[in-house]
């Protein structure tokens, strides 16, 4: 895919989003918006896959370690062809295989299952180690983590054994946004200086802009080349990415549209409606780009 | 009844059940390459040594990060590997129970949990390390299987065993040496109990350690003209509810005993067990909600309740109890 269709099927993500959340009632909408575009990058340009053998044994692994933001890896799942797109309404339902937070038996192409904070380095880095003791080589593995998750005292065990092993095979993608459920992450629990705190565990870190598409790709293939050190990405994202009401407000963190009473926002019953239209138009930049029916 | 119990009364060897599971961890190296180890900064002391220095690249040190353990653990299994992860118990799984509950038994990883140094028998260490609450914890979690060894040639048939089980499992070990009493000929199988003893008055069902004692107990029974059945279950979970069910219809009388807290243990097992299929006089021996200190094993068990004389009289109660 070009640079731009790449950026067209982000948006087209950011829409099944909006729609899934609303139709599911429940959900955290600021999160899964940020992420569309690496989650794009990753399915539809950096990840070798097969879609239709999700257990193909050369496949590169995908792990997403803040399992919250999954209805972003849902539609992203659709869109690269593991089921079909009307299975996304089925989210958080009874019966679906795309449960609230994701559920490795549960739907095929998940290799893990996460929602607790703290834990997809620690797995990340038992993969790396099963792969090396199989000497299998040329197989990366990328985990999407949060900001907020980072509090979590597992996710550092992790950077300590990761760097002492060399476990060279991981990109850690870190989405950098700044607000956890209580608030901004700086007032909720400080993180500092994000890049040194990595670089003195031994991993080397690369800082993005994490909506720009090309940067993430540029950025995965620099990591790829690190060679002697685990890589952490911190990809500055914005959390809403695309919907103006949602964008930088923690208060949309685990909101579903159509339910948030915020003052400033959109009522409630025209939130999905006004969102769609903003990512359908890029905000009435374009007419026709993206749309769906 | 089954074949291969030694004579309990005789001199027996003494040796703690985690060297059989050193043992039997490294038997199962050599039997299956997918075996591989992990420890947290506790090698020596919970004998996972053996494997390290057999096969060094198949082993990882953790350091003291309990819930990496598990969730490194976790990422093993993913790959296929059979993980070992081993720590201390009142750490693994007492430090780090959310990450086994998400990343192993949700996410249906065969990673075998190791809890060295669990019970009372862990002595001078104190409150802090005597983990008596695993069993509680770990058999409330779906698909975990959880096992104690009556002594260290079980404690080695048992981690055979979980290398070819392909669910989460989690066996915990002792620290201190306790008599071997079984032989390579007495039978184990994962979710079997065994009777070890025949009797018709009382059913005395135990695990791990307290096996000893209760077949002790059973002795000092026989003097009282009291045929006592001796249990052993060192599968906790899935409970082998028909072997108790057969016993228990015939004695009518049930002692439970466990070197862990009642409440939650082995004796919370039996008695939801009973409670619903067959209502029964019963008593459980054990830790009950409280805890341990510093002291000797024997000390230990004196105080807290655990010793063949305990057994003995709570088994003379719920006889009393059938009326």
């Amino acid at each position: 895919m070009t640079l731009h269709e790449l950026e067209l099927k982000a948006n087209l993500i950011r829409q099944d989003i909006i729609k899934m959340l609303e139709h599911a009632g429940s959900g955290h909408s600021a999160g899964p918006l940020g992420l569309a575009d690496i989650f794009t990058a990753l399915y539809f340009d950096i990840m070798k896959y097969d879609p239709k053998n999700p257990n193909w044994e050369k496949r590169d692994i995908f792990l997403l370690s803040n399992g919250h933001t999954v209805p972003v890896q849902y539609a992203t799942m659709a869109h690269a062809g593991f089921f079909d797109r009307k299975e996304l309404m089925t989210l958080r339902q009874f019966g679906s295989r795309l449960q609230g937070h994701p559920e490795r038996t549960k739907l095929p192409g998940l290799e893990n299952t996460s929602g607790p904070l703290g834990c997809g380095l620690s797995q990340a880095a038992g993969i790396a180690l099963a792969m090396r003791m199989n000497q299998e080589t040329h197989r990366w593995i990328y985990v999407v983590t949060g900001d907020g998750e980072l509090n979590e005292g597992n996710v550092w065990e992790a950077a300590m054994l990761a760097a002492k092993y060399r476990l060279n095979n991981i990109i850690a993608i870190i989405d950098r946004n700044y607000i956890q459920i209580d608030g901004n992450t700086e007032d909720v629990m400080p993180l500092g200086d994000l890049k040194a705190k990595w670089e003195s565990f031994g991993w080397y870190v690369i800082e993005i802009d994490g909506n720009n598409i090309e940067a993430i790709i540029d950025a995965c293939a620099m990591g790829r080349a690190v060679g002697d050190k685990p890589i952490a990405i911190i990809a500055h994202t914005i959390p809403g990415k695309g919907v103006d009401f949602m964008e930088y407000d923690f208060r949309w963190h685990g909101m579903p549209p159509g339910l948030n009473d915020v003052s400033g926002d959109p009522p409630k019953e025209n939130q999905t409606e006004v969102a769609l239209k903003e990512l359908r138009t890029l905000r009435g930049k374009i007419k026709s780009e993206g749309y769906y029916e | 009844m089954i074949t291969g119990i030694l004579n309990i009364t005789a001199e027996l060897v003494n040796e703690p059940t985690r060297k059989g599971f050193g043992r039997g961890l490294k038997k199962a190296g050599e039997l299956d390459e997918n075996v591989v180890a992990a420890c947290a900064d506790l090698t020596d002391s919970t004998q996972i040594s053996l494997f390290k220095e057999a096969f060094p690249n198949r082993f990882i040190e953790i350091g003291v990060a309990e819930q990496n353990l598990v969730t490194v653990g976790a990422g093993l299994a993913t790959m296929g590997k059979i993980p070992f992860v081993s720590s201390y118990a009142a750490f693994s799984p007492g430090r780090n129970w959310e990450q086994i509950r998400t990343t192993i038994c949700l996410n249906e990883q065969p990673v075998k949990v190791i809890g060295a140094h669990a019970g009372l028998s862990v002595g001078p260490d104190g409150a802090t390390h005597q983990m008596l609450e695993d069993i509680a914890i770990m058999r409330a979690l779906p698909n975990m299987v959880v096992l104690a060894p009556g002594d260290a040639v079980e404690a080695e048939k048992m981690t055979l065993a979980m290398a070819k089980d392909k669910r989460p499992n989690y066996i915990r070990l002792a620290r201190e040496a306790s008599p071997v009493f079984t032989s390579p000929e007495t039978p184990f199988e994962i979710g079997k109990a065994y009777v070890f003893r025949e009797g018709k008055d009382v059913s005395i069902i135990t695990t791990g350690l307290m096996t000893y004692n209760a077949l002790l107990a059973a002795n000092k029974l026989a003097k009282d003209g009291i045929d006592a059945e001796v249990i052993h279950a060192p599968t906790i979970k899935p409970l082998d509810s028909k072997t108790i069910l057969e016993s228990v219809a015939k004695t009518r009388a049930v002692v439970t005993a466990e070197e862990a807290q009642i409440t939650g243990g082995l004796g919370g097992a039996v008695a939801e067990l009973l409670a619903e299929e067959l209502p029964t006089p019963m008593l459980r021996v054990g830790v009950k909600d409280r805890f341990g200190e510093s002291g000797k094993p024997s000390e230990l068990f004196e105080k807290f309740g655990l010793t063949p004389n305990h057994i003995a009289m709570a088994s003379h109660v719920v006889i009393d109890r059938k009326g």
